[in-house]
Order: C-alpha cells, then structure tokens, then sequence
C-alpha cells in the first residue's frame, strides 16, 4: 500500500470563520492527501492530541482571528511536548506581513496570507515531505 | 526497545505510528504486527454501521462519553471514503468527537478506504489487532456511510450495532439482504423525531423473520453464508437521541449483554474461528497476488488478460492457468 501524506487540518482560537480551511482541505483531498478536518475552535491541546493519535506528516493551521503570536507557539509546544517537534506546522490566514519572520523564527514552517493559491499550498506540503 | 515494544510499553506516539506501519503495509508494521498478534484476541469489538447521515459520528462520541464516565478506555477507528479521482480523502470523524479530543484514555484513529469496498479498510483489521495488543479492552470500528453489501465490519466486529435514521426506509427496505441480516443491535437514532416510532414499527414487524432464517454470518466476497446460527438472541431494537441524550445506557447494556451472550454460548470462539479463517484468507488472497507479480509479471499478465479481451479465452480459465504458471514457478524455485 502506497503511503499518502496524511495532513492535520484544525482552527484554533474563537473565530467561526472555516470557509478557507475547508477550501484547502479540499485542494489538499484533491492532491492526493489524507485530510483529517477537526473543525473550530480546537486548542492548542485538542490540536496536538489529534495530531498524535492521527499520525499525520504536517500540521496545518487557519487562523483569521489575529491571535496567531499566542496560539502558534502554544500549539508547538503542545507538539513538542509529544515528541513531535519533527512534524512541520505550516499556518494560513490574516497574518501581516511583519509577524511572518517572528513565526517561521519561532518554528513554523511555511506561512501564507490572503489569496494564497491552494495549489502552492499543495506545493509547500509536498516539499517538506521531500516530494 | 523497538516500536511494537514501546507501544505495548503505553508510548502512544509509537504506537500511532505503529498503526501507520500497519496501515500502509510496511515491512517494520508487518513485522510488529506479527510479533503483537499472540496478545491480540481480547477486546470485544463493536462495529457501527448505517447509512451515511443516520448519526453514527454522534452516536459513537457519546457511547465514548458514557464508557469514560465509568472509566473504561476505548479506542475507535472511524473509515471516511477515499476519493477515486484523486486518491485523497476528508475525514471528518472527529469534527463530531470534539468532546474526547483531549482525554487521553480515548485513542481515535481515521482512516481512510483507500479503494476497499466492503465499507472499512483493507487495514481496519489490523489497526484493530494492534489496539486490542496494547490492552484497548472496547474498540468501536466506525464504517464509511455503509449501504445493503457493504457488510465486511461483521468480520472484524464481535457485535455489529445498525444505526437507522427515521424515515429513510420502509420495512421493505428492512427486509432486504446485508445490513440488516448482520445486525446484532439495532438503534433508530434521532428519535426524538417523530417519525421514530413508524421506523420501530417497521423494524418490529421484520424482525422476527430475521430471528428465525437464522443466518447470522455473511461471508464476505463469497456467495456462502457461513456458521452460527442466532439461537438465543434477540436482536433489540433500541432508540436514542443525541439532542435528548437519551437511550445510551441502554445501548451500552446491550453491548455487554451481547458480548456475555457470544461468550456463554460459545459463539464468541466461533466468531474468533471465522474471523481468524478470514484473516487467513485474505493474506492468502495477498501472497498469491503478489506471487502472481513476482513470478509471472506484469507483462505475461497482461498477455493472458489481452487473450480474454479477444475472447480467445475466458476469465476462469485464464485465472487457472495463472495459477499453474505460478505453481510451477515456485516449485522450480525450491
């Protein structure tokens, strides 16, 4: 059996927008991939215990709520704390242009903002798996 | 201390990934899987099947809900479809069991079909070897939105529970062969609507003529039925609600009252016979498919199918004679 990329897809935080984590669910279905969607307002807990149990080979975050320099970090450490710092945390949504840096310095792998095509998020995953 | 070790040892990050192992038929996830087999045998595994939207998502976080309240650990393993165009697939099991997401004596696991028919995955059964090794003593198997033949749980489930939502069949719908003929358990959820009661009824009204034709296993994949006639029990009918929060413990008792039924009866030894032949079977099935890659090739395959297409030969026969140019392949190797 061949292995598919298996990808984490969760909202953390309060905000009840999923309409964009749900259209890159579907490009990352329609990619090949292995979509595990744990819907909103998920914590950094619920997120990195799914994760675990999932298995999955990247971790993808939505977060439109402006909270990501507090839930991000949380989330990886929630990870670490699993042994699963290896796992590359690639996070999407409203994040301005200045916080993309103080992200990728904390850990996370790829960012990408507003009108983000799906398909380079595609890309993205596909390279951290070495593909 | 290597992984199948480790996850016997409570290491639930080995052991998820042991269940990848498994799952993609890896050399380290057969082995481990080999090597866990002796402590498999344990846990009583429940399947959840039903039509897709009949509530089994919901059912099954609250039966968790209700099994942590009295502080047994369980895992589940939830099949969502892969899509045949891309290979990919959504699961969406635990937008519904957000409730367990954090306690960690619940071990949830997704997976996807990837191209298996009967309902759950090629892999299930071994995801679910894996999790009654490493002493998950209730394993609920929840399948893809399930239609009448997609009836593959029954061999990996001790007790099969057929979730049925009013109003999406009458009892004729009921009467039909599959699922209903290998339910052990029937619930009509979301019966807090009103329609409920007509859906019991109809229920009722077939399930006497279930009891008594007796067929209680059906072999998957072949045309048989196999074993164990039903004698002694009574399939109930049960109703919950999710919005009322109601009918739970009553679908728990009957659990337990089935397993005890399946063990007092002796049945629960002659479900493990059927189950262990499957198992056998289907990595017969496996062995032999790839004996037919290694020693017969892709291309000599291909000429033989290309006979059946010119309808030069026929399907059975081109089947048989495979099978001879494997045999004798692998008695010249030995």
């Amino acid at each position: 059996m061949e292995k598919k990329i298996r990808v984490l897809m969760a909202k953390p935080g309060l905000d009840g927008h999923d309409r964009g984590a749900k259209v890159v669910a579907r490009a990352l279905r329609d990619a090949g991939m292995e979509v595990i969607y744990t819907g909103l307002r998920q914590t950094p807990v619920m997120i990195a215990e799914a994760a675990l149990q999932e298995d999955v080979d990247v971790v993808g975050l939505s977060i439109l709520s402006g909270a990501h320099l507090s839930l991000v970090p949380r989330v990886l450490e929630q990870l670490r704390e699993r042994n699963m710092a290896d796992v590359p945390l690639v996070v999407g949504g409203i994040i301005p242009a200045d916080d993309i840096p103080v992200l990728q310095e904390l850990g996370v792998y790829k960012v990408f903002g507003p009108g983000t095509n799906t398909q380079d998020v595609v890309a993205a995953i596909n390279r951290a798996m070495g593909m | 201390m290597d992984i199948a070790a480790a996850a016997l040892a409570g290491d639930r990050r080995a052991l998820s990934r042991l269940l990848s192992g498994v799952e993609n038929d890896t050399v380290v996830g057969r082995a481990a899987l080999a090597q866990l087999f002796p402590q498999t045998g344990k846990a009583h595994v429940v399947g959840i099947t039903g039509a897709p939207g009949a509530g089994k998502s919901t059912l099954v976080n609250q039966l968790a809900r209700e099994i942590r309240e009295r502080g047994q650990k369980l895992a589940i393993v939830a099949v969502d479809p892969t899509s045949p165009y891309s290979g990919g697939a959504l699961l969406g099991d635990r937008l519904r069991m957000r409730d367990l997401s954090t306690d960690t004596g619940v071990f949830m696991r997704s997976m996807a079909s990837r191209g298996h028919a009967g309902g759950i995955a090629r892999a299930t059964r071994d995801v679910v070897s894996v999790l009654d090794a490493v002493g998950y003593p209730l394993i609920l198997v929840e399948t893809v939105g399930a239609g009448q033949s997609q009836v593959e749980v029954a061999r990996v489930a001790h007790t099969v529970v057929l979730v049925e939502a009013p109003g999406m069949g009458d009892d004729i719908q009921a009467l039909k062969a599959g699922l209903m003929e290998i339910a052990d358990i029937i619930v009509v959820n979301k019966a807090d609507k009103p329609e409920a009661r007509q859906t019991v009824r109809a229920l009722q009204s077939v399930r006497p003529g279930m009891r008594s034709e007796g067929h209680h296993r059906v072999s998957v994949g072949k045309e048989k039925q196999v074993a164990a006639e039903v004698a002694g029990w009574e399939v109930p009918i049960l109703q919950t609600s999710a919005l009322e929060n109601r009918g739970l413990e009553e679908l728990l008792a009957a659990l337990e009252a089935h397993r005890d039924f399946l063990k007092e009866s002796g049945q629960w030894r002659a479900r493990l016979q059927e189950n262990a032949r499957a198992e056998v079977e289907s990595w017969l099935q496996r062995h032999l498919l790839a004996l037919l890659a290694d020693e017969v090739g892709e291309a000599s395959l291909t000429a033989v199918v290309d006979t059946v297409r010119r309808r030069e030969n026929n399907p059975a026969s081109a089947a048989q004679e495979l099978l001879a140019a494997i045999l004798a392949a692998a008695g010249g190797a030995r």
